[in-house]
């Protein structure tokens, strides 16, 4: 088990005739993800890696079955090519896209929670169910089957954690980059819960950063409903207020969102918080041990 | 990215929101013959990126012409340090001189989004001219919201109701309703990430004035704005972070000695805590992206080294996109290209390892390098204890 993919997710690439869609369609052909479909518009008849494209999405889900996507769209045409998604009635919809304008998430976010689609992302490496499928830009090589969810903010500071887990011999069963802008799709709260309910997972790593109040929501959540154990590290303490510390979403404004607020409510919900990032595999594995 | 107010204030007339005659002036006497313009009395306000400018001294009343030339004189080209400028102030470049508004009360107003709520929000107080955070965590119910549907918008009804709520006078209640429909209506077309009227004010004569102005862009839709980035400023931004940013690196610059190069920007704020972790403090945050070119990774590492408090550098890398090859071609480049002195510790990890990991080590300079981040953290606090040899 795993959550949101595994070999049955038959997935869709929008944008698969362009640079980064072919670069990484091939990627993840070889990591088993059971591409059916790709979409670009004006394109169709065309096939890229054995998987034919489509002009539109909903062509694409006629015809193969799709429920999943991943989006290598550019920021002005992103949102357009979420609703289109979320209305052709796919499941799970992931958007790598950096530097989608808030002003066309509000909409994007409203809409996809009313017809019930699953969002991860924008700005995000995407997930991965190692050994399964990925819908991401991850090497898939530095990951390892196994028991260890992870739910991350960032992309390469989970690329660390889960270079840490594999070399302590600590596999994953998913790994989940929620993206790193301020309004987002699936966040801690809506995953945390999918995690507990998977009987692979053991334990969660929670990569969290300063802004907003995702992680202190999270808190709030894992004492009421979570049993696993919880590993969490939140980056930014050293960031100083009034600055975007790259993401969009990584801002500690009027006082709000510091790292130490995050960490502080964590740790009274009963979550072990790692206080250097170079402990964070093996506070999970003392954690697990225990 | 933010704006001056005199420039955000141009937005707020294009948008109908009302506001005193003004004009933005860079030197004495054109400050004292746009007194003479408007008539006295003015108000002489620096325009500079940050708030608390009254408590500064940056913001004059002048009853006649005399006044405006000694405030104008005294605030222009100095430093004007505000609570938000921290101690070595900014320097004012532009002053706004602005028809005086006699006060009856002031209201604070502004509309931004609301993360936890994934929307945005109308925010609106009688405490208007002071710290509305203070405000909110002293009496949160003097706050008042109203919550915006994102594909409905701000609806006329809600902006009546925030009205009815302040308590404004009825003569103020029609404009006033009017004015939060349109700086809601520039919040939306302009990609505003926050549009603030602090304070908003009503006239004796029950007129409404936007006495200050600030609006926040959000950078991301920025690309669909060309004349709203041609507002930008650089002169108030870092210039080491404006050298960054002219070949598209992420580039912070923070009071440490410490600096640090790092691909992503998680893994570079918590690059930032691992060098505080170990006693030491961070020169910068640094992350130069997924997509970096041995030439972006040149530049960064002179951009480090530039900077004069920097004793030490400390490099962390995990290569996906950005292989670990393309990073030690660029990092030896620029040593050798500068002659570094200083201490370089390179942590890294990800595609290509072993080639960048033989790149610098046949490269004939004295890289310390890391077979893991537990063992980097160890290096740089041996540096900085001085007891690395």
């Amino acid at each position: 088990m795993s959550i949101l993919i595994d070999e049955q997710t038959r997935a869709m690439v929008q944008g698969i005739t362009g640079g980064e869609g072919r670069f990484h369609t091939e990627r993840m052909l070889q990591d088993g993800t059971n591409i059916v479909a790709g979409v670009t518009p004006g394109k169709a008849s065309e096939s890229v890696e054995g998987v034919p494209v489509f002009d539109t999405v909903s062509d694409a889900v006629a015809e193969t079955g799709a429920n999943a996507s991943i989006l290598f769209v550019p920021p002005p045409f992103a949102a357009d090519a979420i609703l289109e998604a979320a209305e052709a009635g796919i499941e799970l919809i992931v958007c790598l896209t950096e530097g989608v304008p808030v002003h066309d998430m509000l909409p994007v976010r409203r809409y996809v929670d009313l017809v019930g689609t699953k969002l991860i992302g924008p700005n995000t490496p995407g997930l991965i169910s190692p050994g399964k499928s990925k819908l991401g830009v991850m090497a898939g090589y530095i990951h390892k089957p196994g028991s260890i969810g992870i739910i991350s903010r960032s992309g390469t500071l989970t690329y660390e954690v889960v270079h840490q887990l594999t070399t302590l011999g600590i596999g994953q069963s998913t790994c989940v980059g929620i993206g790193g802008d301020p309004i987002v799709g699936l966040s801690y709260k809506e995953l945390l819960p999918m995690f507990e309910q998977d009987p692979e997972t053991e334990g969660i790593i929670l990569i969290g950063e300063i802004g907003g109040s995702a992680e202190e929501e999270a808190a709030e959540l894992i004492e009421r409903e979570i049993s696993k154990p919880v590993v969490a590290f939140i980056a930014g303490r050293t960031a100083p207020p009034g600055r975007r510390m790259g993401h969009a979403g990584a801002i500690i404004a009027g006082g709000s969102g510091t790292a130490e607020a995050k960490m502080q409510a964590l740790i009274g919900a009963g979550v072990t918080v790692a206080a250097s990032p170079a402990e964070i595999g093996a506070s999970m594995a003392e954690r697990l041990s225990s | 990215m933010k704006i001056h107010e005199y420039q955000a204030k141009e937005l707020f007339a294009i948008y109908g929101i009302p506001v005193a005659l003004s004009r933005a002036v860079t030197s004495v006497e054109d400050a004292v013959n746009a007194g003479k313009e408007i008539g006295s009395p003015v108000v002489v306000k620096a325009q500079i990126h940050a708030g608390g400018r009254g408590k500064g001294g940056g913001i004059a009343l002048a009853k006649d012409e005399a006044a405006v030339r000694e405030a104008a004189d005294r605030i222009l080209g100095t430093a004007l340090v505000t609570p938000q400028t921290g101690p070595e102030g900014r320097v004012v470049r532009t002053l706004l001189i602005e028809k005086a508004s006699e006060i009856a009360s002031e209201f604070y107003l502004a509309i931004t989004v609301d993360r936890a709520r994934r929307q945005a929000v109308a925010i609106a107080s009688r405490a208007g001219g002071v710290n509305i955070e203070e405000t909110a965590e002293k009496d949160p119910d003097a706050i008042l919201k109203e919550w915006i549907e994102p594909a409905i918008g701000l609806r006329p009804f809600q902006a009546h109701r925030l009205v009815r709520k302040l308590g404004l006078p009825k003569a103020a209640v029609r404009p006033a309703t009017k004015l939060i429909l349109n700086l809601y209506k520039l919040f939306c077309s302009e990609d505003c990430s926050l549009a603030e009227i602090n304070p908003l004010a009503i006239t004796a004569d029950d007129e409404l004035v936007a006495i200050d102005a600030k609006l926040t862009f959000d950078d991301s839709g920025l690309f669909r704005h060309p004349a709203t980035q041609e507002l930008r400023d650089l002169s108030e931004e870092d210039p080491l972070e404006v050298e960054a940013t002219a070949v598209n690196l992420n580039y912070i610059k923070l009071d440490g000695n410490v600096g640090c190069l790092v691909n992503g920007a998680g893994l570079a704020m918590a690059t930032m805590d691992l060098i505080d972790h170990v006693g030491a403090r961070p020169a910068n945050f640094l992350d130069v992206g997924g997509g970096a070119t041995a030439e972006m990774i040149e530049k960064g590492f002179r951009i480090l080294v530039g900077d004069p408090d920097v004793e030490a550098v400390f490099i962390n890398i995990f290569g996906g996109i950005l292989r670990c090859d393309i990073l030690a071609e660029g990092v030896v480049a620029a040593a050798k290209a500068v002659d570094v002195k200083l201490p370089v510790i390179v942590r890294l990890e990800g595609t290509n390892v072993e080639a960048g990991r033989e790149i610098l080590a046949s490269s004939g300079l004295e890289f310390r390098t890391a077979s893991d981040l537990e063992e980097a953290a160890e290096m740089v606090g041996d540096v900085v204890k001085g007891v690395a040899t």
